[in-house]
């Protein structure tokens, strides 16, 4: 709600800056979301009067003129404007004068002709946008004033970002009662007297559907002037409430929804068939709007409709052919209530939100709206003339809101707030919002609380607290420690925490990067072929409409992104959510926390000794390993080399628990490299957190104090044969004393044939209770090569 | 024989080895099994008993004297060795190291982090929920009913009539009290979504929510909680101001607005008493306990804690953004 700050002091007019104003407003909850001058600054500019205007004599499109200002002599000025005439009342820069812009009036010769100032257009002086010749002042202007001081310009436009709730300050009206509670001052509220009938003419009223439409003010007014001009005074109301000036009947509607809240409209009466039926649409029943867009409605939209046709679509938009235009010789204007729970979320419908379905849904003064219809009748006859005829009224008792009976309990209100407010403090401040209030019990206090028709707002008791917190004002409630028994919350040890994962990866070099959950379908549908997707149907753009399936677009686009930005090297890690469509998930869509990684460039940043090796699966693998470690059974995961069709067949694994599907790692396929601007091939890995963030909680087991004997031994197996199997194969033949194993050689080469590769396994062997001996030893390691010659057809390589 | 001059010349013979070894050599020739000193030693049986004890006297005399020459020059010797030997192997310290320079979090990551940390401090759970969400959790259950005009307000990312990605995390509170009864505390961290994009607005942000429920939770205590937390998170002296607003889940409802020396009001959070009606969605009964929940948008305090201008560059991942957080 945008207004004029002179227009709100004429109704109450606290002795507060404009800046104080605005504070105190934004404090009360009514947030001043800005604070403009009405009028650019310029100075020097006052009321002329055009006396001769000629034709200059050297230039086709210049007019030199004598102008009155005022002073003891007219002043020549050459004018370019088309509209420039004798007898025109004009503002004039006079000589010295600065407009917006810092644009100084000096004394000059246009073709020769002496011009001593400036006919201005509204653009000029920035009062408004319209540039179509010089500003046209009412006749009755005064010669000589001061233009700014005349059209009281030292005013300011105030924005108030209104709260959904406070529907009852939509208006100058509203605004003006809040402002007086808050200052305990009286509002002037302006007579509104009524008009006469002076003609008999009235078009019957009928509420078909009362519920949505409980009252209804119908008028005819016959007779009036379409081509008469609005006056200055309320056009600059508008302009500076933020409406622009379109025709008069538009101007005063508008004028009475900005001054009082109440949204009018104003049919061309010629167009009206017999009546005004309010009534429910008929499902598909055709409306051309105001606008020129045809809309069809469904049969839960309230119209306003006369014997045979919709005419509008009720409290949202009016209709194109029922209108008034230039043509018009009569209306009909309407003054209703329509009710905000019945028509809540229409206009949004249809794509149309209208200063009037914007009060309506949140709810006007049911009675305001014989004040609003004598107010509008009133201007009307005074600017554009015509015979007013008598108001019609339809209203239906039982579906208007009424006044509302709440309690608020001292205790209650104690409790909440955490401060006890006087109760005579308490029963002025209700009293002062307009409040029937009546304060009962000794022991128990109660107020019961008639709250007038027009807060919606207000029905429940927290509704009077908050009315309450806030005249007393929230900054005068005092800070207080919370107090709460103590109670710890469980942290199962055996939970790995997120960070944990993520400051391995930190230590590790990997940055966090955060991605959109939304992610470009095109790069999804490469990634994860076929996948069913969730997809946004109105997404910012296409790019931004896919929910992702796993963290691999976003960090290859993220990758990609900073290698277009000279970083060749990239280590990222995202954790997050990923969307997999799932019948049996709840919503039919299941969200699972997944971590993930990129790496590219070089294992470290190019090193003096080590020189810039290429990352490669073997570090991205021991990344993750690193990771799976943390639930201290980093052997029970198995990685299996997998077909993954956004990864490289040969350079790619998933990764499982027992048969549990943990996460993949591996080389991104070569072939989507350049999709995402890649340079150098990029490995990647993603698990899900819910399979690597439980670890057993350690139970601790003696230390020998007996030496350990380690035996190698080298085997040579096919190549297909893989490590991952053999060393399985090893741990889980039950070879006696064995405590540890690793792989610490594989060969390849000349000596061997193609098809064979010899490794190299360390057993380090070990007992509890005794130092080993060579007959423990080799009886393990021969079961152990037994084992492998079996099963994997190795031989033992001769060392 | 001259002790005297046997001492001169060891002690000359000592001085001129140079090695460890070479001082060995020295040590032999005079203490070993056939050195000089040894043989005068073996000398004495020669002698009478009465000059013996003295002469034996003067012997071991020089002889200790000898040894604790010969110690002191050994350990002279095996301190120069060493030094040499460390010498040789001094290289440049300042060669860089060859561990990966590690990563950082994210800043949004971060602050959520420290958010974390206060309220975990005063006993507050951190909670999760899904960012699919249903018009229950999302809207119904904050008492926003349908055609609301606050829906419109929240330009929500729709699936369909009934499922959207989540606008605020306050449905983590519904789902919460769904299955837990006060007293409560607990705070929700994550990503929200909203259909806005400029510079002022990015389509996916972080939210933290926050809630407390319990017999006597009062407006003062939300206040108290929110104005120890804000001078915590900003480590420095600034006016903190509630201003009445309006949330439909909260009641009273007050917008949070921050001012640093010589800056402007800036809002910083939402927060209110718990609206009746969401209490009673989830069974709790009002009239029994009262609670206040809040809600802060993690980067605006993360652009006005780090001095970060551009709230899409915390979506652009552009690691020499990123990198200054480590």
């Amino acid at each position: 709600m945008k207004f004029s700050e002179k227009w709100l002091r004429e109704w109450v007019n606290p002795a507060l800056s404009t800046g104080e104003l605005a504070e105190q407003l934004s404090m009360a909850g009514l947030e001043v979301d800005g604070i403009e001058p009405v009028a650019s600054a310029f100075t020097g500019v006052v009321v002329g009067e055009v006396i001769t205007c000629g034709q200059h004599p050297d230039a086709d499109k210049l007019q030199v003129t004598q102008v009155d200002v005022g002073g003891p002599e007219l002043v020549d000025i050459v004018c370019g404007a088309s509209n420039c005439r004798a007898g025109l009342k004009v503002a004039v820069a006079t000589v010295g004068a600065v407009l917006p812009g810092d644009f100084k009036i000096k004394k000059t010769k246009l073709r020769g002709a002496p011009s001593h100032g400036m006919l201005c257009s509204a653009s000029e002086l920035e009062l408004s946008d319209d540039s179509e010749g010089i500003m046209e002042l009412p006749a009755d202007a005064p010669v000589g004033k001061d233009l700014r001081e005349w059209l009281d310009l030292e005013d300011y436009s105030l924005d108030v970002d209104l709260t959904p709730n406070r529907a009852d300050c939509l208006g100058i009206r509203g605004i003006a009662r809040e402002v007086g509670v808050l200052n305990n001052l009286d509002v002037t509220v302006p007579a509104v007297p009524a008009v006469p009938a002076t003609i008999g003419d009235s078009l019957a009223i009928t509420l078909a559907a009362p519920a949505a439409c409980p009252r209804y003010l119908g008028r005819v007014v016959r007779g009036v002037d379409m081509a008469a001009s609005s006056p200055l005074w309320l056009t600059e109301k508008l302009r500076r409430s933020g409406v622009r000036a379109i025709d008069p009947v538009v101007d005063i509607t508008n004028y009475v929804l900005l001054e009082l809240g109440q949204p009018m409209h104003a049919f061309d009466l010629a167009t009206l068939d017999q009546e005004i039926v309010v009534r429910m649409a008929q499902q598909g029943e055709k409306l051309t709007l105001l606008d020129g867009q045809e809309v069809k409605l469904d049969d839960d939209i309230l119209v306003i409709a006369d014997s045979n046709k919709a005419l509008a679509m009720a409290g949202i938009f009016g209709g194109k052919d029922s209108g008034v235009t230039e043509n018009t010789k009569d209306v009909f204007l309407e003054s209703a209530f329509f009710s905000p729970d019945l028509i809540m979320g229409h206009a949004r419908r249809y794509g149309l939100h209208t200063d009037a379905s914007h009060r309506y849904e949140r709810g006007v003064d049911p009675e305001l709206q014989q004040k609003a219809m004598e107010r509008a009748t009133a201007l009307i006859l005074e600017i554009c003339g015509g015979e007013a005829g008598p108001i019609t009224e339809a209203k239906d008792m039982a579906h208007l809101p009424t006044e509302t009976q709440v309690v608020l309990r001292a205790d209650r209100l104690a409790r909440v707030l955490g401060i006890t407010i006087a109760p005579a403090q308490v029963t002025e401040i209700l009293e002062r919002l307009g409040f029937t209030v009546e304060l009962t019990g000794e022991t128990a206090q109660q107020w019961q609380v008639g709250v007038p028709a027009y807060r919606f707002d207000i029905s429940i008791e927290e509704d009077l607290i908050e009315e309450v917190a806030r005249v007393y004002g929230y900054n005068n409630i005092p800070s207080a420690a919370p107090l709460a028994r103590l109670a710890m919350y469980r942290t199962p040890e055996a939970k790995l925490p997120l960070s944990l994962f993520q400051q391995r990866l930190i230590a590790a070099g990997y940055q966090e990067v955060i991605t959109y959950s939304f992610v470009e379908p095109k790069h999804q549908d490469l990634l994860y072929p076929n996948a069913p997707t969730l997809v946004l149907p109105h997404p910012i753009s296409v790019d931004m409409s896919s929910m992702r399936l796993g963290l691999l677009p976003g960090l290859l686009t993220a990758a990609g992104y900073n290698q277009k930005r000279q970083q060749a090297s990239v280590r990222f890690f995202e954790s997050g959510l990923r969307f997999v469509p799932d019948q049996t998930a709840e919503n039919g869509i299941r969200q699972e926390a997944v971590i993930g990684g990129v790496l590219l460039g070089s294992q470290l940043t190019e090193h003096w000794r080590e020189g810039n090796k290429p990352v490669d699966f073997y570090q991205v693998k021991g990344q993750v390993e690193s990771l799976l470690a943390a639930t201290g059974a980093l052997h029970e995961y198995r990685f299996v080399a997998a077909n993954n069709s956004a990864l490289h067949p040969g350079q790619s694994a998933n990764i499982y628990r027992g048969e549990q599907y943990v996460g993949f790692c591996g080389a991104l396929h070569p072939q989507f490299e350049k999709t995402f601007g890649l340079k150098g091939r990029a490995f990647v890995f993603e698990l899900l957190l819910s399979a690597i963030e439980t670890r057993a909680v350690p139970v601790a087991a003696g230390i020998s104090r007996y030496p350990s004997i380690r035996r190698d031994i080298a085997v040579i197996v096919d190549r297909t044969t893989t490590a991952g199997e053999l060393l399985a194969a090893i741990r889980n033949v039950g070879a006696n004393h064995v405590v540890d194993l690793h792989l610490f050689d594989v060969y390849q080469g000349d000596t061997l044939p193609v098809d064979k590769q010899s490794l190299a396994i360390a057993l380090t062997l070990q007992a509890q209770e005794r130092t080993l001996e060579d007959t423990d030893v080799n009886e393990s390691v021969a079961k152990i090569v037994a084992l492998l010659q079996t099963k994997f057809n190795a031989v033992l390589r001769d060392s | 024989m001259d002790l005297q001059a046997i001492l001169a010349a060891a002690q000359a013979a000592i001085n001129a080895a140079t090695t460890p070894a070479a001082l060995d050599e020295v040590r032999v020739s005079y203490l070993g099994k056939k050195g000089q000193m040894t043989e005068l030693l073996k000398g004495l049986g020669k002698l009478s008993a009465e000059e013996r004890p003295k002469a034996g006297q003067q012997i071991n005399i020089v002889k200790e004297e000898l040894q604790g020459i010969l110690n002191a020059r050994r350990s002279e010797l095996v301190t120069a060795e060493l030094n040499k030997k460390l010498e040789a192997e001094r290289i440049d310290v300042t060669l860089p190291g060859t561990s990966a320079a590690p990563g950082a979090l994210h800043p949004v990551t971060q602050t959520i982090q420290r958010i974390e940390h206060y309220f975990g401090q005063l006993g507050f759970a951190v909670k999760h929920g899904p960012e699919v969400e249903d018009d229950f959790h999302n809207f119904d259950a904050l008492n926003i009913p349908a055609n609301h005009p606050t829906r419109a307000d929240h330009d929500t990312f729709y699936f369909t009539p009934s499922t959207m990605l989540r606008t605020q995390t306050s449905g983590v509170q519904i789902r919460t009290m769904e299955h837990e009864q006060p007293p409560l505390r607990i705070i929700s961290p994550g990503r929200v979504y909203r259909n806005d994009y400029d510079q002022t607005h990015t389509p996916m942000f972080h939210q933290v929510e926050g809630l407390m429920v319990d017999k006597n939770v009062s407006f003062a205590e939300l206040k108290g909680i929110l104005h120890d937390f804000l001078h915590h998170y900003f480590e420095e002296d600034l006016e903190i101001r509630f201003r009445p607003s309006y949330f439909p889940f909260t009641e009273p409802s007050a917008e949070v607005d921050v001012r640093r020396k010589g800056g402007d009001w800036l809002e910083v959070l939402g927060c209110g008493m718990v609206h009746p009606n969401v209490l009673q969605a989830v069974n709790i009964d009002p009239e029994v306990y009262t609670g206040f929940a809040f809600g802060m948008g993690v980067e605006r305090l993360t652009m006005l804690r780090y001095g970060v201008n551009d709230l899409r560059a915390f979506f652009e991942n552009d690691l020499r953004f990123l990198r200054q957080f480590g």
